[in-house]
């Protein structure tokens, strides 16, 4: 049951192999790679949007879509349809190529960071060395593609968006990447693979789980955050900023091209939620021994959705953030943050094994965070507000 | 400390969350084609023409004094004046609308003409579900269409209505007793003339 995808794409191979000429099967078992992947997580991507506008609905005490199919399961299929049928528009004066393009380009690396990861045992499309390497050079080319839609829709808000997105994206690539350092230092691979072996044992109780040690579970938190900001989602969804910049930079966009956006943020948080449960949170590893027999794969997805309601559940809870407070977080609170996790890794490692590293590596990450937070606060004169009229 | 506002706020939206499974107090949607509200009393939506008895056209009360017609703010309303007449509820004969349309597109559910209105002849009604798939003709709104009895009347506003037939009713009473006092002061009328006949003879010329 474990390997019955990758039993599978074997058999098929072996049946191909005696009909295509020898040089044709990598290419076929590429494409069979980049069928499933697609097919996956375009799926994973209705059933959030569904699960999105219900659960937020339910936040707000309302129902959410319940139109469509059984309680509006099927709402993401009229979405589809809708937006196929829609006209394409594109604005006159638009650079045209360019605005062409820039979906195609946005989808592109947040397709190819999944060749990375590993979904299950024995289930990643390229097992490379330098895997988390490839998965932040490629995700980072999302950026370029932003920028060239809002600069070649020739619309202010549009430009104004893209400006906001690119910043706030720069802004946050950084502690993205710095929190993910500690893991590489602990384990000494680049490989998604590795990282997750690494995680494979159990110790006591809890699993051997990055996320179950001080300075792990500092940066699964900011690398979370980071995610978050990274795949524009609310309370980091300045960019889009629908009550002030109407979409941000794809306010032009019309038709299939819009939802190719929604769908490369989608693709991307799901990319980036998988690698923060590769990283930190054992991959496609069980929790207990004893749920040995539940398929790897199946625990991969199970730790995404939970990952996706924690999105989901952050989206419906906090408001979105001004610039100058996006900015704040991100460098005054974010970077200090994971530059003392990487001295908290360190001390993990070097203080030896027992209760004197967690205290050492706790102490350093719990100590840095009260006087960090309280610095974020430092002279700003934060009081209860009160209210004349309202109340 | 730093994320303390944010626990907090999760707390919220999560008892929000489960609360909306568990209790229907929570969530306020009505699902309007299935559910409706019951409309208040003093809704207003788009003006009908009141009739009395079973024949709306004989019996609607218009008597195309088109003082709603020159009162409409947006110039909604359009009526002919009839060339003949026909008795209303006093008997008396009146004029009566030829044509009586209303722009529903151009309406604006102000009411004005249901309060300018001296006949209690044109009102409001509730009815909110008015779209039709001819935005041209489907629109216009004409006088057969606007008829609606004074039982509907009853029903949509009940105390309007009320008010509005205690006053046809005080009209009614008026006129019949104005008609009566014509009647008795014309018989005495007559009769003095014929005493004054009798007591005084024409004088033979």
């Amino acid at each position: 049951m474990d390997q019955i995808f990758v039993a599978l794409k074997h058999w098929l191979l072996g049946q191909l192999a005696t009909i295509l000429p020898a040089w044709l099967l990598p290419v076929v078992s590429a494409l069979m790679s980049i069928a499933a992947i697609i097919g996956v997580f375009a799926t994973l991507f209705a059933i959030m949007t569904i699960l999105e506008r219900k659960g937020l609905g339910r936040i707000q005490n309302r129902y959410g879509p319940n139109r469509v199919g059984p309680f509006g399961f099927l709402q993401p299929a009229a979405d589809g349809i809708k937006a196929i049928i829609k006209e394409d528009v594109v604005p006159r004066a638009a650079d045209k190529v360019v605005h062409f393009l820039a979906p195609v380009v946005l989808v592109i690396p947040a397709l190819l960071v999944y060749s990375v990861l590993p979904i299950g045992r024995n289930m990643v499309a390229i097992d490379l060395d330098a895997g988390l390497l490839f998965f932040f050079a490629v995700g980072a080319a999302s950026e370029l593609a932003v920028f060239m839609a809002g600069w070649s829709s020739r619309n202010k808000y549009a430009l104004l968006g893209a400006m906001r997105a690119v910043a706030q994206m720069v802004s946050y690539e950084i502690p993205l990447i710095l929190s993910t350092i500690s893991v590489v230092m602990i384990t000494g691979t680049l490989s998604p693979v590795k990282i997750v072996e690494a995680q494979s044992t159990h110790a006591g109780l809890l699993p051997d789980w990055f996320v179950f040690t001080p300075w792990g579970f500092a940066g699964f938190i900011l690398f979370m955050i980071s995610a978050n900001a990274e795949a524009n989602r609310s309370p980091f969804d300045l960019p889009e900023g629908e009550s002030e910049l109407v979409a941000g930079y794809f306010t032009e966009y019309s038709g299939f091209k819009f939802a190719l956006f929604f769908l490369a943020e989608y693709l991307g948080l799901f990319a980036v939620s998988g690698l923060g449960i590769t990283l930190f949170l054992g991959g496609w590893n069980s929790p207990f021994a004893a749920l040995d027999f539940v398929p790897s794969w199946a625990w991969f997805f199970a730790k995404l959705l939970g990952l996706i309601v924690l999105f989901i559940w952050t989206r419906g809870t906090l408001p979105r953030l001004r610039v100058d407070q996006l900015m704040n977080f991100a460098w005054k609170f974010m970077i200090p943050m994971v530059l003392i996790n990487l001295v908290a890794a360190a001390a993990w490692h070097y203080v030896g094994g027992g209760f004197a590293r967690w205290f050492v590596s706790g102490a350093i990450v719990l100590g840095s965070y009260l006087l960090l937070g309280r610095g974020l606060f430092h002279g700003k004169g934060i009081t209860k507000r009160t209210y004349r009229y309202a109340e | 400390m730093l994320g303390e506002g944010i626990i907090k706020g999760m707390a919220e939206t999560a008892r929000n969350f489960l609360g909306s499974y568990v209790s229907d107090e929570r969530l306020t949607t009505v699902q309007y084609p299935e559910e409706r509200i019951p409309q208040i009393e003093n809704a207003r939506q788009f003006p009908f023409l009141v009739f009395d008895g079973d024949d709306p056209m004989k019996g609607m009360r218009c008597v195309a004094c088109q003082i709603c017609e020159k009162e409409c703010p947006p110039k909604c309303i359009y009526i002919v004046k009839s060339k003949d007449k026909k008795p209303d509820y006093k008997n008396q004969q009146q004029f009566y609308p030829a044509t009586f349309d209303i722009d529903l597109s151009v309406c604006m559910s102000c009411g004005i003409c249901a309060e300018v209105c001296p006949f209690e002849s044109i009102k409001m009604d509730t009815e909110f579900e008015l779209s039709t798939t001819d935005r041209f003709g489907g629109l216009l709104v004409n006088k057969h269409q606007l008829a609606k009895s004074n039982g509907h009347y009853r029903k949509i506003h009940p105390g309007d209505a009320a008010a509005s037939d205690a006053a046809l009713a005080a009209e009614l009473a008026k006129a019949q007793a104005k008609a009566k006092a014509d009647v008795e002061a014309k018989a005495k009328a007559a009769a003095e003339a014929k005493a004054k006949a009798a007591v005084q003879p024409t004088p033979a010329t």
